[in-house]
């Protein structure tokens, strides 16, 4: 008797479990949905506006959807309308931007995994100390470093250039990616360099035979942050260059401020868009290794 | 000419002193186990033997040969690691010749090497496998072939069962001991565990506090510890201490607990120095496998204590009896009754029992 109805409201209570379950999931799912539409709605906007004809976009309102698929503004944006003097298009500054970013993601990544498998596994005296003036380079600020870094690239003749760039990028870049690449190799055991110096090998070779081959996950994680971090400035590009060896940033800036006649819109937009999309692509394209984890199981039991 | 000779050996790190003027040395073939709690200097050690720490004072001789400033590759040792230490992005193959390839051995003779030790230490299936393909005592295998594959003077063995679970690390402590046997090489080999330093070692150095305690055979290190760490650190549980004074009478002398009329002849003992005896503040060690519940040999000295606590733990029990207020551990066959709370006859082996100095705490 009395099992049957602790059996009974049991069932009452599952059932009601069940209904708080199924409400809360699609509380949930609104939720995201709203969070979600509210982040992807300016790139809605950017799209369909970059579509649009001027004449459409004078009539229609922002949301409203294009008539065709009319690219002519992206072409505008990429290759200019061919005429001479006072045309400025993204191409050129494209290729700067790349130009800059390669080498710069190159080399910061590099000496960041450098310096972090230097202070984790080959300690020496005061190693915390250069560890926490590294740590320091994360907090100034970049307008603090604007004029002494103009006058070293002066010094050194490659003001103006791309090569100059790279280097301030370089240079500021180190502090992350060694913040990034010591934090890794921390947690790598500290027995692998001891077994590998046991079998002979070397700083460099213990670096690039074993270090190395499993920092995949820390690697994706630093060049995504350089490359966005250096695709997307605009201060550093704007002060140490300007005219031609701009980067895509500041073409941009120079594109949609300068015009002096009627504001293009839809060739703002297509340009705002050629400008995200390298980034965009770095997420695409890394964002597949960031979760796998390369080194799993590989040295504890 | 010892294998491997250490010679007034000092490691701090900062002002911390961690290895004090160590001596010690192996002869060929041995197994040398350093034994000791954590933090007692003992990875150190085995490092610094290595070449993987430096010296502060003191010198490393392998075959007479100093090698305190030679590097680790050229000292012709080979080491084992706690974690194994497999190279994570290499295959079995890769990692057990990684060494010979850095020495520019030949071709043949690294295939030669590998095939050998592969057979022998039955990895030979898994020379593909990446290290995160394989199981816990696969690994240890691979860690193991590694080293073998060097030929080396000496293995170095840095806790190299921690890692395992509790049945896998009795299987491979058998096979190390017979690869031992097999190998006949010199190995130095560290860890906590008693049992594994008992059933491994041909001689184990107890360490503490960064200095050796006692270097002995196994069986001197249980039956005649030298100090009363080593009396403590050794057996589990681990042996009682008593303290009390030493009385002449008449010749004869007792051992006894002030303010209490228990006493314990002293007889047949071997003593390192037969004067002042008189008086003197002791602890009287037994073990708890020495004291029994009933007469097994004539020379069994009878006395009454009271049972105070049980400890079932399944094939035998712990018995805590009181000794004039000190705690007395005593290990029965767990079908033995005996009531708690009341005097129960008990009888020591005296001629198992150990004497140790209260100021100094070394044995006498």
């Amino acid at each position: 008797m009395q099992d049957s109805l602790k059996s009974s409201s049991y069932q009452q209570l599952e059932q009601k479990s069940k209904y708080t379950n199924m409400f809360l999931r699609w509380f949930l799912y609104f939720i995201l949905i709203l969070f979600a539409s509210y982040f992807i709605f300016p790139l809605y906007v950017m799209v369909v506006t970059s579509l649009k004809t001027m004449e459409e976009i004078r009539q229609g309102t922002l949301l409203s959807w294009p008539s065709g698929l009319n690219i002519e503004s992206w072409a505008v944006a990429w290759g200019g309308r061919g005429y001479g003097a006072g045309d400025t298009f993204l191409r050129p500054y494209f290729w700067n931007s790349i130009k800059m970013v390669v080498p710069a993601v190159f080399f910061s990544t590099f000496i960041g995994a450098m310096t972090g498998y230097v202070l984790t596994k080959w300690r020496f005296k005061g190693d915390q100390w250069v560890f926490l003036f590294l740590l320091f380079g994360c907090f100034i600020p970049f307008q603090a470093i604007l004029l002494p870094m103009a006058r070293t690239l002066g010094v050194l003749g490659i003001s103006n250039s791309v090569i100059g760039l790279v280097l301030v990028h370089t240079v500021y870049g180190i502090p992350f990616t060694t913040l990034f690449f010591r934090n890794y190799y921390i947690s790598v055991p500290t027995e692998l360099v001891k077994a590998a110096r046991i079998d002979g090998a070397g700083f460099f070779k213990i670096f690039f035979k074993i270090l190395l081959p499993i920092s995949a996950p820390i690697i994706v994680v630093t060049v995504i942050w350089q490359f966005t971090q250096i695709w997307n400035d605009f201060l550093f590009g704007s002060t140490f260059s300007f005219g031609e060896a701009a980067p895509i940033q500041v073409a941009l800036n120079n594109m949609v401020l300068s015009s002096t006649s009627v504001k293009e819109y839809n060739v703002d937009m297509a340009s705002a868009i050629i400008a995200g999309i390298p980034t965009l692509i770095v997420y695409v394209l890394a964002g597949k290794y960031f979760i796998r984890g390369l080194t799993s199981g590989a040295v504890k039991g | 000419m010892k294998t491997l000779k250490i010679e007034e050996l000092s490691k701090n790190f900062g002002s911390t002193e961690v290895l004090k003027k160590i001596n010690l040395d192996i002869d060929e073939g041995n197994f040398l186990v350093l034994l000791g709690p954590s933090g007692c200097g003992k990875s150190t050690l085995l490092n610094i033997i290595a070449g993987l720490e430096t010296i502060n004072e003191g010198d490393v001789f392998i075959d007479d040969y100093n090698v305190s400033k030679v590097e680790p590759k050229d000292r012709n040792i080979a080491m084992v690691f706690q974690s194994y230490a497999l190279y994570p992005s290499m295959n079995v193959k890769e990692n057990m010749i990684f060494g010979l390839k850095q020495a520019k051995t030949s071709k043949e003779k690294i295939q030669e090497q590998l095939e050998k030790v592969s057979k022998f230490l039955q990895v030979d299936q898994l020379l593909e496998r990446k290290p995160s393909q394989l199981s816990g005592g696969q690994r240890q295998r691979v860690a193991i072939g590694r080293a073998l594959v060097r030929e080396p003077r000496i293995f170095l063995f840095d806790e190299p069962l921690s890692n395992l679970d509790a049945k896998l690390r009795v299987e491979m402590r058998r096979e190390i001991k017979k690869l031992h046997q097999q190998l006949k090489t010199t190995v130095v080999y560290v860890t906590h565990d008693q049992t594994e330093a008992m059933s491994l070692g041909t001689n184990i150095a107890i360490m503490n506090h960064g200095v050796i305690q006692q270097n002995d055979t196994p069986e001197m290190i249980y039956n005649k510890p030298s100090n009363t760490f080593v009396a403590d650190f050794i057996g589990s549980p681990s042996m009682n201490l008593i303290k009390g004074i030493l009385k002449e009478n008449s010749g004869d002398l007792l051992f006894t607990v002030s303010g209490s009329n228990l006493e314990i002849p002293i007889k047949d003992y071997d003593f390192k120095d037969k004067s002042y005896l008189n008086n003197k503040e002791v602890f009287f060690g037994i073990r708890p496998e020495h004291i029994f519940f009933k007469k097994f040999n004539e020379s069994d000295f009878e006395i009454n204590l009271r049972a105070d606590l049980s400890e079932y733990i399944g094939h035998e029990q712990i018995m805590t009896f009181d000794y004039a207020n000190q705690e007395v551990l005593a290990k029965f066959p767990s079908t033995i009754k005996i009531d708690l709370g009341k005097e129960t006859k008990l009888y020591f082996d005296l001629t198992q029992a150990s004497l140790f100095d209260a100021q100094t705490e070394e044995r006498i």
